[in-house]
């Protein structure tokens, strides 16, 4: 394909991003990589890149996925690439002190091996800035309570696929009550045999349909809990 | 191969799929988080008073408690050894019910889906994915069961890969998918492509469909889909009963006896051969599903439009508005390049 002669360091840079945000549509790694090298060697700060790049590029298949063009195969591949440039970016970010997000601790409940949508939120969300802790699958609460009280996160996030584990994200936060914890962090479920009227049930803050909205969902809880602190 | 489903179909026109495992094994005790398959060993007696409940609401075929019976999903629950066994046992219990109902009851044995994502996306080679469903199928053949029921797919090779595995071990299949996720499975498969899935195979399926996914509409929408694409073809739907709900500590899925009936009639006339009911499914709701499956003339195909009338409105976007197929919505993202 002639496409394939695009040299991306002969771009702008404004094209150069354009361009980034097509390469991480179509799941493209090693063209990402590239992108994300040559912004850092032109003297971009590696927030910069990783919001104007790579979050805004993720931005867009978030959207696509939310509105049903894009599907898992395509979002697994978007999100590899943007873990890709993320990876280069890491370290960077740390020594410099990047501004966060927040940090999401995230984790399939007990009984349940699916992983792939809770591996999906928990690139998107690593893309938009979070620092995520991933807990795996087939979670006790003991496993909630512990990455809780050690990692001391802003949200908790459950994943279940089966109608026969869904109920437990219920003894979760039934326990988190009892502990007298609950309120101290915002708790999103998802999976795909929930609602919304099934995530108040079982007293989440909020059920996100997809990885896109997980992402939308966390941004808004952390904005205003930052009002609130400003308020307070 | 002899088929069961096929000489019953020719007897009975429609035939009754089953209600739910999971969420009725859970009025039966079963914890949020255990393994159902489990109890074909050690409750087999709550698995065999499920069947039976299904088989007098009038069940023309029962489905196996073996869901979740790949090593894959065993393994969670450090069973993936006893895969041959746990089959055997819960195709057994069914074969056993099936046996004393005085009628023909065909005994499917549920292959639900690994949990795993097959190569390139994923670890799981194809061939390792085929000899996942060998060994659990050869457990369900040994133990009595009559086809391998694949369900609740949505990759379309972990579909051919359940197919070719039942072919080695010599059953017939059928396979349906979730369609979950804007009309679609989550991997993107739509409803009117469920047909051609597992072309090129030695042996053709007796049945394609869709069972879960969302709500009654949403599946029926979908069979609208399936019916549309292939009108000859022998189509399951096993929709759920209505929506999840939490009454206080108990689950409840909001649809009546009442409204699935009305979704039994309107996948008769929308061009299903075997219906039947999933997730929140009771005995009740089945044997109200037999009254309207036997009191019901096949009339004219309804529209979406009058399937939400009848039953309510569609929770997901319908396939045909989504995905990029033919070059609509994801290359009007796309910037062309150079």
């Amino acid at each position: 394909m002639s496409d394939d002669e695009i040299i991306l360091s002969e771009l702008s840079d404004e094209e150069l991003v354009q361009q980034m945000h097509d390469d991480l549509y179509d799941g493209l790694k090693e063209e990402i990589e590239e992108g994300t090298n040559i912004l850092l060697e032109r003297g971009w700060v590696p927030y910069r890149v990783l919001t104007e790049a790579l979050v805004e590029g993720m931005r867009i298949v978030g959207e696509d996925f939310r509105d049903g063009i894009l599907f898992v195969p395509e979002v697994l591949l978007s999100a590899n690439a943007m873990k890709a440039g993320m990876s280069i970016l890491r370290p960077l970010l740390a020594a410099t002190g990047a501004p966060k997000q927040g940090k999401l601790v995230i984790g399939t409940v007990k009984g349940d091996i699916h992983d792939i949508g809770k591996n999906l939120v928990g690139m998107m969300m690593e893309g938009a800035g979070f620092d995520v802790v991933d807990l795996g699958i087939n979670n006790p609460v003991e496993n909630y309570l512990a990455a809780i009280e050690e990692h001391q996160p802003d949200i908790v996030g459950m994943s279940a696929l089966l109608t026969t584990t869904m109920p437990y994200m219920k003894v979760v936060i039934d326990t988190m009550k009892e502990k007298g914890i609950r309120d101290d962090y915002v708790v999103l479920v998802g999976g795909a045999p929930l609602n919304e009227e099934f995530g108040k049930a079982v007293g989440a803050d909020a059920y996100c349909r997809d990885a896109a909205v997980a992402v939308e969902t966390a941004k808004d809880f952390m904005k205003r809990k930052h009002n609130v602190r400003a308020s307070a | 191969m002899t088929n069961p489903i096929e000489a019953l179909l020719a007897e009975k026109g429609v035939l009754l799929a089953d209600g739910a495992t999971g969420t009725n094994l859970f009025a039966m005790g079963l914890e949020s988080g255990d393994a159902p398959e489990l109890w074909n060993e050690t409750a087999p007696e709550k698995i065999a008073a499920l069947h039976q409940g299904f088989v007098d609401a009038g069940a023309d075929i029962i489905l196996t408690n073996s869901f979740g019976g790949t090593r894959h999903r065993l393994k969670l629950h450090h069973a993936q050894d006893r895969v041959h066994e746990l089959n055997r046992l819960a195709a057994e219990i069914a074969v056993a019910v099936a046996d004393k109902a005085g009628r023909k009851v065909v005994v499917a044995g549920s292959v639900g889906p690994t949990g795993e994502l097959l190569q390139p996306l994923g670890a799981l080679t194809y061939e390792e994915a085929v000899e996942a469903f060998v060994e659990q199928i050869e457990g369900l053949k040994a133990g009595g069961a009559q086809v391998a029921w694949i369900e609740t797919m949505s990759a379309v090779d972990e579909i051919r890969a359940a197919a070719e595995a039942a072919i080695r071990v010599g059953l017939p299949y059928t396979y349906t998918g979730s369609f979950d996720t804007a009309g679609r499975t989550m991997m993107g498969l739509a409803p009117k492509d469920i047909h051609g899935v597992t072309d090129g195979l030695a042996e053709a399926p007796v049945g394609v469909g869709a069972n879960c996914g969302v709500g009654a509409s949403d599946i029926l929408a979908s069979l609208l889909d399936m019916s549309a694409a292939r009108p000859d073809a022998t189509i399951i739907v096993k929709g759920n009963c209505g929506i999840p709900e939490f009454r206080g500590t108990e689950i409840h899925y909001s649809g009546t006896p009442e409204l699935m009936a009305d979704y039994v009639r309107l996948a008769v006339d929308g061009g299903a051969r075997i219906v039947g009911g999933c997730c929140g499914t009771s005995f009740e709701h089945l044997a109200a599903m037999r009254k309207a499956l036997d009191a019901h003339t096949r009339a004219e195909r309804p529209s979406v439009e009058e399937v939400v009338a009848r039953i309510g409105p569609l929770r997901n976007k319908q396939a045909a508005q989504s995905g990029a197929a033919e070059g609509e919505g994801r290359r009007e993202r796309r910037r062309a390049r150079a």
